[in-house]
């Protein structure tokens, strides 16, 4: 009884510290879609990207974790920014499906990219918690996963007070509600635009580098987006406490499908909640219910 | 400039409206059906190759296309198919039978992929057969009984009346002859009552359904057409492919067969077919092209996903009607020659429109 309650236990903290990497993920691909309307297929690999860039700062140029986690984040965001700003913006206007189609081709760009500069091999790197755990009521945690919860905690209180507290952050909220309103009063949506690319970038760079030493720095790493599409689906379109609550679900969802169901069915298990949930309740748990315009 | 001028009522929707397209198709079909003679065995099995991926991509065309519905996991229909095809012909069922029942349990699953189109679209669509390609791929893995699971499983040599089609030269007649009847089949089908309900639905489904179109029918229809030719497909490539594991139909495959019906130019056949072989020759282009870039280059292994993903980037933001769109765009100038005008096709300034509340 005592082992079946400590193993519930484990999945449990193991499972938030993997939802936790969904969420920071998740929030990232709803930032841009309630900006643009462009459902970002290129996340992923802007996390590959910063994962393995992460990778060879800290190996090939010997730079501390702290400066690397910094240099990445800005990197990482400046690159999304000029997407935006030279590519995405131009299709405004067309159809939903040219945005899919779009990133999707951003996204393959990215992966060749990451794949010729850098190799194909699976790499790895150590943060300054990797081999360290912590005992927890009596349950083992690795300290980077605490770091994780942490780190992601953090990021979306900040996000939190940006949106409602900080001038720029009410000006993004005002262009993602009506474009053509905000530019009428003087808010510069193109640049809030690619700002926001930009933010959604730090946090796709910020999850790659944590989420690296959890598993490895490999380019199959761009599959979380999937996961992420679960979690946002789960959570409820378009919004960001959305996004965290169904990322840290499907997280624990996945893990305790791991144990607790048959072999295999902890790989499927985000894909079929997120086709049930789609069918039975489009709307997810926070998402704000749209009526159907003609 | 060409003026049409009827003299009998079926003029009016001939397939092949002039002499000059009878000679062009005809000379295509010639060409086709000569190129075993004198071509390279490797050739002939990497044309047959494309021919079945035409066939895949009209099928989603149809889908995608026609009919305005997204699905990002055809990939799952192609596996079904091919699966199928190789357990019922292990089965004992003749080749000739296999294959038509192989595309009816295709169109099966398609019918039930179609039933949550109902309730979701556009991105939440895209979404769910995404999710469906993943979960068929981890399915076909985990069903040893049936699929052989990742260890795979052997496709038996197809024969029709005691001959065997197993030759690459032989079998691409099979494929040509599969392709041209579903490229017949389908151009006569979007001619007919449901293909234009399928456009209907695809343009405005507020405007089909106040027309009479029962809109959830026609989506599903579509669907259960769509996965029923590229499980057909799938037939065929089982049969390419000789030897089946679940890593032949992943996420790749289905963002490949996306790929030839954007960049070949949503809602035409002939986009379809002109996408599937552009995409399908672009690893040779690929390698061609490796053999001018530095050794240090070249011997990198992402640059064909890269070069894709950049074909796709630029049709998507500078051709977003394909190649059937540049096309056309050729045939008109060399028609109207000296008078063509560039503007024809000028793009009007677009703005952003949201979708969010459809």
């Amino acid at each position: 009884m005592n082992t079946g309650l400590e193993i519930l236990a484990q999945v449990t903290v193991n499972g938030i510290a993997v939802g936790a990497i969904y969420a920071l993920v998740a929030m990232g691909i709803v930032l841009i879609h309630k900006a643009t309307e462009v459902l970002n297929f290129a996340h992923g690999d802007l996390l590959v990207l910063s994962a393995f860039s992460a990778w060879a700062l800290i190996h090939h140029a010997g730079l501390p974790f702290w400066l690397v986690l910094p240099l990445v984040g800005l990197g990482i965001g400046a690159l999304a920014y000029g997407l935006d700003a030279v590519v995405v913006r131009r299709i405004a206007g067309q159809p939903q499906f040219a945005g899919v189609m779009l990133t999707i081709a951003l996204a393959f760009m990215i992966r060749g990219a990451v794949s010729m500069g850098f190799g194909t091999e699976s790499q790895s790197y150590d943060t300054p918690w990797s081999g360290q755990t912590t005992d927890l009521l009596g349950v083992a945690v690795a300290d980077l996963s605490l770091v994780i919860m942490g780190v992601v905690l953090l990021i979306a209180a900040g996000l939190w007070l940006f949106f409602g507290k900080t001038r720029l952050g009410v000006a993004m909220q005002a262009a993602s509600q009506n474009q053509l309103a905000a530019h009428l009063n003087g808010v510069s949506v193109k640049r809030l635009n690619s700002l926001v690319w930009a933010l959604a970038g730090v946090t796709a760079a910020i999850a790659g580098i944590f989420l690296a030493p959890l598993s490895l720095v490999d380019t199959s790493l761009w599959l979380i987006t999937l996961k992420a599409l679960a979690a946002i689906v789960l959570g409820g379109f378009g919004s960001l406490p959305g996004a965290v609550i169904g990322g840290l679900l499907i997280g624990l969802i996945e893990q305790y499908a791991g144990v607790y169901l048959p072999d295999g069915s902890r790989d499927i298990a985000p894909y079929v909640v997120l086709i049930v949930v789609l069918i039975l309740r489009p709307r997810g748990i926070l998402g704000e219910a749209h009526g159907r315009r003609v | 400039m060409r003026y049409d001028y009827h003299t009998r009522y079926r003029h009016g929707f001939a397939l092949l409206r002039h002499r000059s397209d009878w000679i062009a198709y005809g000379l295509l079909a010639l060409v086709l059906l000569a190129i075993p003679l004198f071509a390279s065995t490797y050739l002939v099995g990497e044309l047959g190759y494309v021919l079945i991926l035409c066939v895949a991509s009209m099928g989603l065309m149809v889908l995608t296309g026609f009919t305005g519905q997204v699905s990002l996991g055809h990939a799952s229909f192609v596996a079904i198919g091919a699966y199928a095809h190789a357990w019922l012909m292990a089965q004992g069922v003749p080749f000739a039978l296999s294959m038509p029942l192989a595309g009816l349990i295709a169109a099966a699953a398609g019918l039930v992929v179609g039933i949550p189109a109902i309730r979701v679209s556009g991105l939440y669509l895209a979404m769910v057969t995404l999710a469906f390609a993943i979960v068929v791929e981890q399915i076909i893995g985990m069903w040893r009984g049936v699929t052989g699971g990742f260890m795979g499983m052997l496709v038996e040599t197809p024969r029709l009346m005691g001959y065997s089609l197993g030759a690459p030269r032989v079998f691409y007649y099979v494929c040509l002859f599969v392709a041209a009847l579903v490229l017949l089949a389908l151009a006569n089908l979007m001619r007919s009552g449901i293909g234009r309900a399928f456009t209907g639905v695809r343009d405005s489904e507020a405007a089909a359904f106040s027309l009479g179109i029962e809109v959830n029918r026609v989506k599903i229809y579509a669907f259960g057409l769509s996965a029923g030719i590229t499980g057909l497909a799938g037939a065929l490539m089982a049969h390419h492919i000789g030897y089946l594991t679940p890593d032949a139909f992943t996420l790749l495959l289905s963002l490949d067969l996306v790929l030839m019906v954007v960049i070949g130019g949503i809602g035409s056949l002939r986009g379809a077919i002109l996408g599937a072989v552009l995409i399908s020759l672009l690893p040779n282009a690929v390698s061609a092209l490796k053999a001018l870039l530095p050794e240090s280059v070249a011997r990198q292994s992402g640059l064909e996903i890269f070069v894709a993903g950049l074909v796709l980037a630029l049709f998507v933001l500078f051709e977003p009607t394909g190649l059937n769109g540049r096309w056309l765009k050729l045939r008109l100038l060399v028609e109207t020659f000296p008078l063509y005008r560039r503007d024809t096709f000028r793009r009007q300034k677009a703005y952003m429109k949201s979708e969010r509340n459809r």
